[in-house]
């Protein structure tokens, strides 16, 4: 058990596959060096694996100002015994306040493995994460908790989790909710490498195989989003998606209704159990608006809601509130942005 | 060779429809004004679980922990095959975070002969996913999460396809270990007519209890446990008791169970509200949509 301590850094556990860094914890580091200079301590990141030295100083340029490095050729690919060991012991011995994890396959594997074995404190699939005081029903004041905020309950509620008295304070975090950092090539920070042993005991599982494959489209780094819901109706009329999609430059999305009824594949589900997403405009057609749709998307910058029915309530999050027949609205929208895009190719060509 | 499964069920609230107070004022579900459900993705480890059974031989038995009233998931666990049912309840078992929960299911599970743990990937209610992993730390085995399809198993190796988020791995193990399983796994076999009649009328002793209450309200309380100890063995000798244990039977630590053995504690519970913020009604028609248009060109949110 590891008890409070209000010096401890806050720790990124650093999920890297084939010498690259995942998503995810880059997007963790933006949050978790304003969870340090909040609390005035040190941001770590926690970088295991086989050969992976060159990715530290990309860590410390996205933020760090330590990182713990962890290599052995047993480490090259993920498991989960392996892994929970180096980082509890590590844990152990530098006692930080905060650990926090990408909400991937790997972290949502390891984190409560680890939570297990320190016996501390883990909340899954937070989408915020802030620092604040909780006083206890006996009068009692903790300052400076972490703040672990996650829908809960089929996303029915948003729950704010703390732990105050066993840490470290630990969170996975949904892929996509925090924003990307810009690196910055000037930082300087302290590379800590950790001296690892491994026996093939430690290996209980053996990989055989493995096929990952790329994404058929990267929704996180679009800047214009079209998605469709089970309102469009058809596979066939998920055309108009694709096609309001492609005259403004923007990516097709659906929700998960669309996806169950076929419209369109899977990588494309903005939601709770799909992509969260943040562009700066968010089309949605023929799409209610379930609480777990609107999890993945409002945090757009804009969005454009066209449906025909004027309480769905998708036009609660909308910035443009458009009640009509989508057969009619999307196409109109396409011929206008087609006829606007002509004005003014001529109007430069003058 | 025959291989006894383990499976972790819950009963949880369908959070598909929720209605009425959901929640209580201290931030805890209001489990009362929700439709209970089989959680969906523990029937998919049952049906893994029964499975191995229909290849290899062995028994399938089930555990809950829960309120007396789970035993409606462990009977329709039996409903769709499993040979034993476990039903874990106390009421210092109440507001266990994950932690807690693994303790006390790792404490119920160790009573048991086991090669085979399986559990749902994630329940509805929390949408954790750390209940299945937490226990197999607990239980000191390996553990193989997100299994997406029936495993193979060969003397004590089992092997097994898992899904990474981007793609899949296979993956082979010495059992005993721990299998969390995806709704894509299978398709759960549906409750057989025939057990349906034969547990119908099972119980746990708790059910047996309040049964006996309801019926001598009259009664004294040593007359009605003389009664219920009558009844237990009745329906024991028939099959048709379901076992019921607490902390005190389990051995458990309470400084691990409950409150007290769950780091995490709820600071705040909102109901999600959904942003207020300006909303422009635009008309259906030409002239309105080009109006929009230029006010995102014009936002320089769309080039």
């Amino acid at each position: 058990m590891i008890d409070v301590n209000r010096q401890g850094e806050v720790w990124v556990f650093a999920e890297q596959h084939g010498g690259l860094l995942e998503d995810t914890p880059i997007e963790l580091m933006s949050k978790g060096r304003h969870l340090a200079d909040i609390l005035g301590v040190q941001l770590g990141a926690v970088l295991l694996g086989d050969n992976v030295k060159a990715l530290a100083r990309k860590l410390i340029q996205y933020g760090a100002d330590k990182v713990y490095l962890a290599e052995h050729p047993l480490l090259e690919h993920y498991q989960t015994n392996s892994y929970t060991r180096i980082i509890f012991d590590l844990i152990q011995k530098y006692k930080p306040q905060i650990v926090i994890y990408g909400a991937t396959a790997v972290g949502r594997d390891l984190g409560p493995r680890i939570a297990s074995v320190t016996k501390a404190g883990l909340t899954a699939d937070c989408t915020d994460l802030q620092i604040g005081d909780h006083k206890t029903t006996d009068g009692q004041m903790h300052k400076n908790l972490l703040f672990q905020i996650r829908p809960a309950f089929g996303g029915n509620i948003i729950a704010t989790i703390i732990n105050y008295d066993r840490w470290p304070q630990m969170a996975t975090v949904r892929e996509g909710v925090m924003a990307m950092p810009t690196p910055n090539t000037d930082r300087k920070g302290q590379v800590i490498t950790e001296k690892v042993q491994l026996s093939p005991q430690e290996m209980p599982i053996e990989i055989l195989e493995e096929h990952t494959r790329a994404k058929k489209v990267d929704l996180k780094a679009a800047r214009i989003i079209v998605a469709g819901g089970a309102g469009v109706g058809s596979k066939d009329n998920f055309r108009l998606i694709w096609d309001l999609a492609n005259c403004l430059g923007g990516a097709p999305a659906a929700t998960r209704a669309a996806i169950d009824l076929g419209f369109i594949d899977h990588d494309h589900q903005v939601g709770q159990t799909g992509t969260t997403v943040r562009p700066s405009l968010y089309v949605a057609v023929g799409i209610s608006g379930a609480i777990q749709h609107q999890a993945g998307m409002n945090q757009s910058q804009k969005i454009v809601a066209i449906n025909n029915d004027p309480q769905a309530p998708i036009f609660d999050v909308a910035h443009y509130k458009i009640v009509g027949d989508l057969n009619e609205v999307v196409p109109k929208m396409i011929k206008t942005i087609k006829e606007k895009g002509f004005k003014e190719a001529i109007g430069e060509g003058k | 060779m025959a291989y006894n499964c383990v499976v972790l069920v819950k009963q949880v609230p369908d959070t598909k429809r929720v209605t009425g107070k959901a929640m209580n004022d201290d931030g805890t579900v209001n489990r009362a004004a929700l439709p209970a459900i089989f959680n969906p993705e523990d029937l998919n480890a049952l049906e893994m679980a029964l499975d191995i059974k229909d290849r290899f031989g062995g028994m399938v038995t089930v555990i809950t922990m829960g309120l007396p009233a789970a035993v409606v998931t462990l009977k329709d666990a039996l409903y769709r095959g499993a040979d034993e049912a476990i039903l874990v309840t106390d009421a210092r078992c109440a507001a266990s975070d994950t932690l807690a929960t693994s303790y006390i299911l790792s404490c119920a599970v160790k009573r048991i002969k086991y090669d085979v743990v399986l559990c749902g990937r994630q329940a509805i209610d929390g949408d954790t996913a750390q209940v299945g992993p937490q226990l197999a730390e607990k239980l000191g085995i390996p553990q193989i999460t997100y299994v997406e399809k029936p495993v193979e198993i060969e003397g004590r190796t089992i092997t097994a396809q898992r899904n990474i988020g981007n793609g899949w791995q296979k993956v082979k193990a010495q059992l005993p270990v721990l299998l969390t399983v995806t709704g894509e796994a299978n398709v759960p076999r549906v409750a057989a007519a025939k057990k349906m009649m034969k547990y119908k009328t099972a119980i746990t002793p708790a059910g047996v209890e309040q049964k006996i209450k309801a019926e001598n309200s009259h009664a004294s309380a040593d007359e009605i446990k003389e009664l219920a100890v009558q009844k237990c063995s009745e329906m024991d000798k028939k099959g048709l008791l379901i076992e019921q244990w607490n902390l005190d039977f389990l051995k458990a630590d309470l400084t691990w169970c409950g409150r007290s053995g769950s780091p995490t504690k709820v600071h705040r519970i909102q109901s999600v509200v959904l942003a207020a913020k300006e909303t422009k009604s635009i008309e259906p028609t030409d002239e309105g949509l080009a109006g929009m248009i230029h006010e995102l060109l014009d936002d320089k949110i769309i080039a």
